[in-house]
């Protein structure tokens, strides 16, 4: 497990290696026009241009360039140029409501996901799968940009339930944190309820069929320790690696459109807003921000994946 | 004779299909005594994996209908609880399946699973307790170094040594009845000895009761005591051993015999078969099921036959089939091959 955990990681830093390389060349290299005219935003005059230019090493050697990229993203020198501002300070502002909001969402669409999806197949076919199916499709259908209106114009302002937006930091006032993020969770989570209970439904129905579920009854297990020992721990394998596709996602953008409808400023209205304002630098730090983000959760469910199917395991130690 | 300690009477199983009453299983009776090795023996389809799961009430749901009687120990199985069902399996009942290669849960220990049929049987088996038993059966079977392979996965396992560890599990319990599945089908032919061994050897030792379910005649020859020959949901033929084999009755026992290739004669040009294939159970010919296929069918076939002793000298050897004795004598022969073609008129 040990060995299965080290190879992952070191997996993890190749991919994040070939992440900024394509970075670098998308942002820097591949447009065809000045990269200084363009890091310096609409507004670049003259002077900005020549400086960063220099800055940035433009006329080197393209490894060169690379190079020095890499080390203003270490050494925290990426800046925004209109107003100057350190880009890396400006993320780590802004990823506590962002995680706070991913985090939130993910563990309420798991929670409910799995859920319903588990009642669907007990009894498949039956009323409640029906309703369930129902109420999954049309969570599925519904846009966050059409659910978030709704919820906002409903709750916030004709029953004034919930605050219509903004972030409230989980240390500062722990329940305004929460109901502050009570409806873009939701709004996250709706869709993510209503595919993984479809999905977790469909391999139940998968797994009741296999052999070792008849041998568990043969055994005279009851029907609930057969549905959750036997069943649904081997349904939830492929549920493990949708989850880190689409957590990873989550954090890494999926919450730009519900950050900015629920005005939470977390990263994600900081590229929205950068991107408004033409701004290249932060949306670099954004892209290599999510990509380290979508790659790390997905080591960690490589790893989560290995402890519940011991088959992974072996691998490439086996060989 | 002792008591029987499984006794069938007139099961009947039927599942509701989009295509109708689906009868798999038609009247099936027979009893087991303690330490017999009962086989029932047919082709895919001729109900025997069905009365075996009905047995264990694996069978029982929405669709199914099932009627008859299935008592164990004079307990009345069919009208059993559900709760009760589940008490009796694995406890009282082991049974084998099939494919041992997906008959575990790939996730979970070996000595994990066979501890947890243990543990849902017996409140008060401690861990420690269900394991060390998982050693002593592992032992049992004959999977060598077993303290240290019932801590290993399935996919760690060999198929021979997961039918043994399946073996092992489902006598966890020491049950009364093992029901095996085709146990050796899914085995190489050397595998298949032993496996067979192994359960002969835990018959004679534990005066187990088993039912063998399979296809393969060379199986039922190696270990059964009495034969069930099943055709179409219906028994065809009953008996023992020896009568089955020296002096089968019933034209579908001959064909399963005539299919078996044989080491002594000579090799034949086409290696033989049974023509046709087996029924639809949707679709059942009128009279005898195997009349279609049956090439010494005639008038009276079109009425089913009742299984019945048709030997003077035999009461306990039945079958369902309208020929006289000396006809199918005369019959079942046919250039030394047992009788899979029409006799020249």
């Amino acid at each position: 497990m040990a060995r299965f955990i080290v190879r992952r990681l070191v997996g993890m830093v190749i991919v994040l290696f070939a992440v900024s390389v394509i970075v670098f060349l998308v942002f820097n290299v591949v447009p065809n026009s000045n990269p200084a005219q363009r890091l310096a935003g609409k507004n670049g005059t003259p002077q900005l241009v020549k400086s960063i230019e220099e800055e940035w090493g433009f006329d080197d050697s393209l490894p060169t360039q690379y190079v020095t990229m890499m080390k203003k993203v270490f050494t925290g020198e990426l800046t925004s140029y209109s107003p100057t501002l350190p880009v890396d300070e400006q993320i780590a502002e802004r990823v506590p409501a962002t995680l706070s909001l991913s985090i939130g969402a993910a563990i309420i669409w798991l929670f409910f996901g799995l859920l319903l999806g588990y009642l669907s197949a007990l009894k498949p076919g039956g009323w409640l799968d029906r309703v369930l199916t129902g109420v999954s499709i049309a969570g599925i259908s519904i846009p966050a940009f059409l659910l978030a209106p709704v919820l906002i114009y409903f709750l916030t302002y004709k029953l004034e339930i919930f605050p219509s937006g903004g972030y409230v930091p989980l240390t500062e006032e722990p329940w305004e944190w929460f109901t502050h993020l009570i409806l873009p969770w939701f709004t996250i989570a709706v869709l993510s309820i209503g595919f993984y209970s479809r999905v977790l439904r469909s391999n139940m129905l998968d797994v009741m069929n296999e052999d070792y579920v008849r041998t568990a009854r043969a055994k005279g297990l009851s029907e609930r320790l057969v549905m959750r020992r036997h069943v649904l721990r081997n349904s939830l394998i492929p549920i493990v690696t949708l989850f880190g596709l689409d957590f990873g996602a989550t954090i890494a953008g999926t919450a730009i459109i519900t950050e900015v409808l629920f005005n939470v400023n977390g990263v994600g209205s900081y590229a929205a807003e950068a991107i408004s304002k033409y701004e290249l630098p932060p949306i670099m730090g954004v892209t290599l921000y999510g990509a380290f983000f979508v790659v790390f959760v997905n080591a960690l469910v490589d790893i989560a994946y290995a402890y519940l199917d011991p088959r992974v395991r072996l691998g490439a130690s086996a060989r | 004779m002792s008591a029987p300690i499984l006794s069938v009477a007139d099961l009947r199983v039927g599942f509701a299909t989009e295509g109708g009453l689906l009868q798999a299983v038609d009247g099936v009776s027979f009893e087991l005594r303690p330490g017999e090795v009962l086989a029932i023996v047919g082709e895919s389809g001729s109900g025997k994996s069905v009365t075996a799961q009905t047995i264990m009430g694996l069978t029982r749901s929405q669709n199914s209908r099932i009627e008859g009687s299935v008592k164990l120990e004079g307990e009345e199985l069919i009208e059993a609880s559900d709760a009760t069902m589940r008490r009796l399996r694995g406890d009282r009942i082991g049974m084998v399946f099939q494919d041992p290669m997906t008959s575990f849960n790939p996730v979970y220990r070996i000595g994990n699973q066979i501890a947890e049929a243990m543990r849902a049987h017996r409140d008060d088996v401690s861990k420690q307790a269900a394991r060390a038993r998982a050693v002593e059966l592992f032992e049992a079977v004959g999977i060598p170094e077993a303290e240290r392979r019932v801590d290993d996965y399935p996919h760690e396992f060999s198929g021979g040594m997961r039918q043994r560890a399946m073996i092992a599990m489902a006598l966890a319990l020491e049950p009364e009845v093992l029901i095996a599945d085709e146990p050796t089908t899914a085995l190489d032919v050397t595998i298949q000895a032993q496996i067979l061994h192994l359960l002969e050897d835990l018959n004679r030792e534990r005066g187990l009761a088993t039912i063998l379910i399979t296809h393969d005649l060379g199986v039922v020859a190696e270990v059964a005591d009495r034969v069930l020959v099943m055709y179409g949901g219906k028994v065809v033929e009953e008996g023992t051993l020896d009568e089955i084999f020296y002096d089968p009755q019933h034209p579908y026992t001959w064909g399963l015999m005539g299919s078996l290739t044989r080491l002594d004669r000579p090799r034949p040009r086409r290696l033989p078969q049974i023509s046709g294939s087996p029924p639809s159970l949707l679709e059942l010919p009128q009279g005898c099921a195997f009349r279609p296929r049956c090439p010494h069918e005639f008038g009276k076939c079109a009425e089913v036959p009742a299984l019945e002793p048709r030997l003077e000298d035999a009461p306990s050897h039945r079958d369902r089939c309208w020929l006289t004795p000396e006809e199918k004598r005369a019959r079942r022969v046919v250039e030394g091959q047992i009788g899979l073609e029409a006799p020249a008129p």
